[in-house]
Order: C-alpha cells, then structure tokens, then sequence
C-alpha cells in the first residue's frame, strides 16, 4: 500500500486539492495513518508526471485541483478489486530472530519466546482497552478507527498462536533430541547444523 | 501454611496449590505449585494449551476438587476448613460459573433460569424473580426474560448465563471458555458484557486459549504443564500507558 493508491481511490470521487485529500485520507482511515501536506503534494506531483491525474482549476484561494484520468481510474480500480499481496513475509524479523536462536548454541529459544508473548500480550491489552474505551462503535469515525485497530488486534493473537505453536515444536525437538531436561538452558542439541562435527564436549552423556 | 488475613479486596486466593492424580509411578501432575490472587474490579485470563491445567485450576477455584496440596481462599474462608454445608454456601452464595456451552436450564425461560440458583438458596420466588430481571438488565435482556433458550441466539443465551452468575450479588466469576461456541463478533459482546460486571465490582478468572479474548483481562497467566510460566501484570499495563509505549 502506498499513500500514491490512497490518493488515487480518493480522486476516484471527483476533483479535489492537497489539503482536502490529506483531511479526506486521515478522516476516511480512523486518523490511523497520518500523512503530511508536503508527502501529499510530492505524491500529487508523481501521480501528475505519471498521467494518473491532472491539474485543473485553481479556486479563489488558491487550492489547484487535481482531477482523475481514464489510466488512473483504471489503476485506483485495480488496487481496490485486487488482493493485496505482502512479499515480505518471509522477512519477518521475530520469525528470522527465533530461526537464527534455535540454531545459536548458548541461545534459550524458549526465553524469546517468553520475552515475546508478555510483550505482544501487553500490546493486545492496550489495544483491547483502547478499543473498549472509544466512543460510539457504528459512529463513522469509531467505526473506521475500530477496522485498523481490529486488524492490529488480530495480527497479535495471530503472533501469540504463532510463539505457542513454535514453543511446542521446540519443545519436541529438545525432548526427541535428548536435552530432556524440565526447564532452563539446554539450548537444543539439534541446534548446530552449521557444525561439521559433533560437538566433542564431555556432557555427552546423553548417549 | 501462614494464615494471614486476606485483604478485604481479595476475593480468591490460591497458595502454593498442587493437583497430582494417581500414585506412585502412574502420578500425573495437573498443578504444581500455583499462586494466584483475584481482587475486585480485577479480571485474570488463564491460557495455555490443552493439558497444562487451566480447567484443573478453574475447578479448584471454584471448591468443586479439593487440591492434593496448598491453600484456596474465597472471600476469606479456607475452604480446607470449610464444612460441606459451608462450601456448599460459598459456592451459591459468592460464586458464579459460566460455560462455554451456556448451561442453561431448556425447559425455564431466561428469567427463570436467573432466578433459579437464588430459589435454591431459599429466597422467595418474588424476590428471586426480582434479582433476576435486574441482573437480566445489566446484560442488557430485558425484552428475552421471558423467552425460552432455545429461543435465544448463542450470545443471548451466554449473556443470561452471565446474567445467573452474578445474580443475588455473586462476586467471583468463573467462566470456562466462555466465547468458545461463539463467532468471534458475538463473543466480543460477551466479554463487554462479563468486562463491565468486573468493573462495578465482582472479580473473575477466564480461561481461554485465545489471545484476542484474554486481553479483555487485567492480567494473563500462563500455563504451561501445571506451572505458571509467564505473566503480566496490571502494573506492566499500566506503565505501558504512561510511557505511551
């Protein structure tokens, strides 16, 4: 997503200036995205160079108007109909943080794991508060706000499903791999598939 | 085992409590060694996946299984100490249970089904009947008391069962999986309505797997084979909203 197909979407409706578009977006997506005058203007400018929209009438206090082309009514109708497609995904940074650990030796995954889940628990706490704590829920405003809160509020139990999960799996590695014990270090003995040879240490006892 | 007051807040406590079934060998720990205090105005989420005690913690709390080891308190009194008829009466009389599948009674309208536990307890049918139309305002069923449940939809039918278990001035809810056989929509107005209850003053433990739910809860506890392994705390919310983190 970008502020360019916000845009776009918004000058699907009928001419409109800079200002007015930068109030439109930030009413239209429960204030959850600020944007400042200048990005909407730098935004303006590309979609202009680009043929998306052009510039018509200047009022009387000096607002340009912009208005929509049949090649960027075509584009704001593809961004709305089509599926938004997230191609960093595999970059997620927590997912890439407890790859790395299970593989550290001297790294407790389970204790990112821990780390983790209080903190985004807290965060889905704040969110559910915050939620519970707004006004109206079928006011426009409340009820726009409430759709981007929603889906924060669903990325993080989401993520909680995700640590439970992973915590499991880990679990049944260590207990398969012989580590065994209860709690505390035992950092998976299946975690060094970087080293050519077996660790030739004396805790090797669980033969 | 000290034997310290109970501060009047508190509602629950459990001290060091610990639920082994079986002997010898075959032994299966449910709990070992769990504390955990509920005061009023205070919600506690319980999670954790299936077989790590959440249900075992719930049904000690609610003096249905005496724990092999440790202490419960309701409202002040050790139940170890309590007397059959005394447990009996801390379970009608502070308690409230609420189920993932409702409970309800088919053949008794809403009002009846509220009022229900209260003509148990020996209060005259009028006045029962009172307690349960104001209990079935807070859950804001006024126009259901007199339908049947299964002329209820799920939320409905969840809300009287929430509306039974603070009836009569009941401050301890115990509800297991509430919005279990919920859409997630509807349970989000299940737990408005269990929430705002604790805000006027009851206490309640919810045991639940999901996240999305538990955060309806000041604060969450984990558990994981019968051991508390992770917490938050109200005051780590609290410090998150001065921080603004």
């Amino acid at each position: 997503m970008s502020v360019r197909h916000g845009l776009l979407a918004l000058l699907s409706q009928g001419p409109s200036y800079g200002y007015q578009l930068k109030v439109e977006f930030e009413r239209r997506t429960g204030d959850s995205w600020p944007v400042n005058v200048g990005q909407v203007y730098n935004t303006l400018d590309r979609l202009e160079r680009d043929g998306l929209i052009e510039r018509g009438e200047t009022d009387g206090d000096g607002h340009v108007f912009y208005a929509i082309t049949d090649a960027g009514a075509a584009e704001a109708r593809a961004w709305l109909e089509g599926p938004v497609v997230r191609g960093a995904a595999a970059r997620d940074e927590l997912a890439v943080k407890l790859a790395l650990a299970v593989t550290l030796p001297g790294v407790d995954p389970e204790a990112i794991i821990h780390a983790q889940r209080v903190a985004t628990i807290r965060s889905l706490q704040e969110l559910t508060r915050s939620k519970a704590a707004g006004g109206d829920p079928d006011s426009p405003e409340e009820f726009v706000w409430q759709l981007v809160v929603d889906a924060l509020i669903f990325q993080a139990e989401a993520e909680v499903r995700w640590l439970e999960h992973s915590e499991a799996r880990i679990r049944r590695l260590q207990a398969r791999s012989g580590s065994g014990g209860a709690d505390g270090g035992a950092t998976a003995s299946a975690s060094r598939p970087v080293s050519a040879e077996p660790p030739a240490t004396t805790t090797a006892s669980a033969r | 085992m000290s034997r310290e007051r109970i501060g009047a807040s508190e509602l629950l406590r459990l001290d060091a409590v610990s639920m082994h079934y079986g002997a010898g060998e075959n032994s299966v720990t449910a709990l070992a060694g769990v504390d955990l205090s509920v005061k009023r105005g205070e919600l506690v989420a319980i999670m954790g996946a299936s077989g790590s005690g959440k249900s075992t913690l719930l049904t000690i709390a609610g003096g249905l299984v005496t724990p092999t080891s440790g202490e419960v308190v309701i409202d002040g009194q050790y139940l170890r100490d309590a007397k059959p008829a005394q447990l009996a009466a801390i379970r009608r009389r502070t308690l409230g249970f609420v189920f993932q599948d409702f409970n309800l009674v088919p053949a008794l309208t809403a009002v009846e089904n509220v009022s229900l536990p209260l003509e148990l307890d020996g209060w005259k049918r009028s006045k029962a009947r009172r307690a349960a139309l104001d209990a079935l305002h807070l859950v804001e069923l006024d126009d259901r008391s007199e339908h049947f449940p299964d002329d209820l939809s799920g939320g409905q039918q969840q809300r009287v069962a929430i509306a039974r278990a603070v009836v009569g001035g009941r401050t301890l809810i115990l509800a297991d999986e509430p919005t279990g056989a919920l859409d997630s929509q509807t349970g989000e107005v299940v737990l408005r309505m269990l929430r705002s209850r604790i805000d006027e003053g009851a206490g309640g433990i919810l045991v639940t797997h999901d996240a999305r739910h538990a955060a309806w809860a000041d604060r969450i506890v984990f558990l994981r084979d019968g051991r508390v392994v992770d917490e938050t705390r109200r005051d780590d919310a609290s410090a998150l909203l001065a921080t603004g983190a």
